[in-house]
C-alpha cells in the first residue's frame, strides 16, 4: 500500500496534545506507533495525548525508559514502549517486544531506532523535530487508508502557514 | 521466621534472608557477584534470558552466606510487581515453585512498597514518615503510616529524577548509566554556574517534573555559552536542580503533613549531593532525615525478605495463583 507524508507544526505542549489526541482517535488495535526525535522533543508528551482518546488518564502516562514497557488498560491495551536503553534487536526480542509489536492493542514506541526490522510494514511514524525558538515540527508518515486521511483533515490547522 | 527474599522486577536478580530474630542474614545482588563472569563477561543486563540463569546461583548464594539450608527456610517473600513482566516472573515462578515443593507459605510484596520501608532494617524510625522514593523509574512522596498504611502524595508528571540524571549523562557523553558518573563529577563542578530551570510547578504541588530541564540542558549545550562549558560545572548545576526540587517538595510535604521525619529510598536516594542537602535542610527545619545505606537504597532483595517476614509472621501469605503486575497500586 502507498504511504502519505505530512508534516505538522505544534507550537506549544497543548498543540502536540491535540494532534496526538487526533491521531488516537482513528487508531485499531494491531496499530504501532513510531516516535523518533531527541531528548524532551515532546514523544512522551505526545503518548499522554494518544492515551487520553482510548480513555487512560495523561497523569498515568509518564516515561517508561526503565521500565521499558507499560501496560495500560484503555478503551484498548494500550503499550507504551520505550526503547533507549536497549542496544540491539536481540536485547528486544529477550522481553518479548515482538509478541508485543504483532499483539491486538495499540503500541507507542519511542527510541524505535534499534529495532527498525521488527516494526511492522503498516507502523505509522511520527519524526519530532526542534523549530527555533520553542516550536517542533512533527513529520508522520501512514499508509494512505480513510482513516489516516480523516486524521490528517482534523489536523489541518497544524499545517504549516495553516 | 527466616524468609528467602527473592526479587527480579527489573535489571538485578536478587536474593536475601532475613530471620525474625537474626535480622537480616545475607543480601546477594547478581550484579555483584561473579556468575556473570561465567557466562562470558557483558552480559545484557535487561533480559528475563540472564534472570534466569543467575536465579538459581544467586539464591544458592543467598542461603549458604546466611548458613541455612533450604529445608530451614520457615518462608518465601517475592516481588510480585511492578516491573517488566518477563523479568518478575523468572522470580515468581522461582519462588512458587520453591513454596510448592517445600510447603511453605509465600508472600508476594510490591516493589515500591519493599523501597518505603528498607530503612527499617538498619535504623529505628517511627511511623508516621514522609518517604521519597527516588530512583531512575520512580520520583514520589508518600505518607507511611505504618505496615499497611502508605498513601502516595504525588509523583512524577513525565521523567523520573534518576532518569534525568542518566539522560543528561548521556548527552554529557557521560556513558550509561551516568547518575553516579554526574555524581562523581559535580564534586569538582561549580552548582552555581549555570542556572538550570527549577520546576516547581503550582505552589504547594507534591507533584515532580524532569522533562522541561531535560530541555533545558540541550537548549542549552547547543547555545554559545553551553560550548565553551566545563563539563564538571554543568553536572553540579544540573545536579543541584534536580536535587534542589527533591528536597524542597520533600521538606513542605513534611510540613504539610506535620510529620519531623523524612526517609529517602530508591537508587537516587544515594547521590551524594541529595543526600547532604536533605540531611542539612532537613535539621535546619527541625526534620528528622533518615538515610539508607547505598546497598539498600538500590534494588536488593533485602527489603523483600523483610517486608515478606513481617507478613507472613502475620500469618498472612498469599496462594500459589500469586501473579506478576506491570503497574503498582502504589503509582497513579
Amino acid at each position: 500500500m502507498s504511504r502519505i507524508s505530512i508534516d505538522l507544526r505544534s507550537d506549544s505542549e497543548g498543540e502536540t496534545i491535540d494532534i496526538a489526541r487526533a491521531l488516537g482517535a482513528v487508531l485499531v488495535p494491531g496499530d504501532v506507533v513510531a516516535l523518533e526525535g531527541e531528548l524532551g522533543a515532546g514523544k512522551t508528551v505526545f503518548c499522554k495525548g494518544v492515551g487520553e482518546s482510548l480513555g487512560v488518564s495523561p497523569e498515568r502516562i509518564v516515561s517508561p525508559t526503565f521500565t521499558i514497557v507499560t501496560e495500560h488498560e484503555g478503551a484498548l491495551p494500550l503499550y507504551h514502549v520505550d526503547l533507549y536503553r536497549l542496544s540491539s534487536e536481540w536485547e528486544a526480542a529477550c522481553i518479548g517486544l515482538e509478541e508485543i509489536l504483532n499483539g491486538e492493542g495499540v503500541c507507542l514506541v519511542e527510541w524505535p531506532e534499534v529495532i527498525v526490522s521488527l516494526l511492522p510494514k503498516h507502523c505509522i511514524k511520527v519524526r519530532f523535530l526542534f523549530l527555533e525558538p520553542d516550536g517542533r515540527s512533527l513529520n508522520i508518515t501512514a499508509e494512505d487508508t480513510p482513516r489516516m486521511r480523516g486524521f490528517l483533515f482534523r489536523c489541518k490547522p497544524y499545517l504549516p502557514g495553516g | 521466621m527466616r524468609v528467602l527474599g527473592i526479587e527480579s522486577s527489573c535489571d538485578d536478580t536478587a536474593a536475601a534472608v532475613y530471620d525474625s530474630a537474626g535480622g537480616l542474614l545475607s543480601n546477594v545482588v547478581a550484579s555483584q557477584v561473579a556468575v556473570h563472569e561465567a557466562y562470558g563477561g557483558v552480559v545484557p543486563e535487561l533480559a528475563s534470558r540472564e534472570h534466569i540463569r543467575s536465579i538459581v546461583p544467586v539464591v544458592e548464594q543467598a542461603l549458604a552466606r546466611a548458613k541455612t539450608d533450604r529445608d530451614d527456610v520457615d518462608g518465601v517473600a517475592v516481588t510480585a510487581g511492578p516491573g517488566l513482566i518477563g523479568s518478575l516472573l523468572v522470580g515468581l515462578c522461582f519462588a512458587k515453585s520453591l513454596a510448592f515443593a517445600r510447603g511453605r507459605p509465600i508472600a508476594g510484596v510490591d516493589h515500591l512498597e519493599a523501597h518505603l520501608f528498607a530503612i527499617l532494617l538498619e535504623r529505628c524510625v517511627e511511623f508516621p514518615y514522609v518517604a521519597l522514593l527516588v530512583s531512575g523509574g520512580h520520583t514520589s512522596l508518600f505518607r507511611v503510616e505504618g505496615f499497611d498504611a502508605v498513601r502516595l502524595l504525588g509523583g512524577t508528571r513525565d521523567d523520573a529524577a534518576g532518569e534525568a540524571f542518566d539522560k543528561a549523562a548521556k548527552r554529557l557523553g557521560l556513558g550509561y548509566p551516568g547518575g553516579v558518573a554526574i555524581d562523581n563529577l559535580a564534586r569538582q563542578g561549580d552548582p552555581s554556574r549555570f542556572a538550570f530551570p527549577r520546576a516547581w510547578l503550582s505552589k504547594d504541588s507534591p507533584d515532580f517534573s524532569f522533562s522541561g530541564l531535560k530541555t533545558s540542558l540541550r537548549t542549552f549545550l547547543s547555545s554559545a555559552e553551553g560550548r565553551a562549558f566545563r563539563v564538571e560545572d554543568v553536572a553540579a548545576s544540573f545536579q543541584e536542580a534536580v536535587v534542589e526540587v527533591l528536597v524542597g517538595k520533600t521538606l513542605s510535604a513534611a510540613a504539610r503533613e506535620g510529620i519531623p521525619r523524612i526517609v529517602l529510598a530508591g537508587g537516587v536516594a544515594a547521590n551524594s549531593r541529595l543526600r547532604d542537602r536533605m540531611e542539612a535542610e532537613g535539621s535546619r527545619a527541625g526534620v528528622e532525615v533518615f538515610l539508607p545505606s547505598r546497598a539498600l537504597c538500590t534494588d536488593n532483595a533485602a527489603m523483600v525478605a523483610f517486608l515478606g517476614e513481617r507478613r507472613l509472621s502475620a500469618g498472612r501469605s498469599d496462594g500459589l495463583d500469586l501473579n506478576a503486575y506491570a503497574a503498582s497500586r502504589f503509582s497513579r
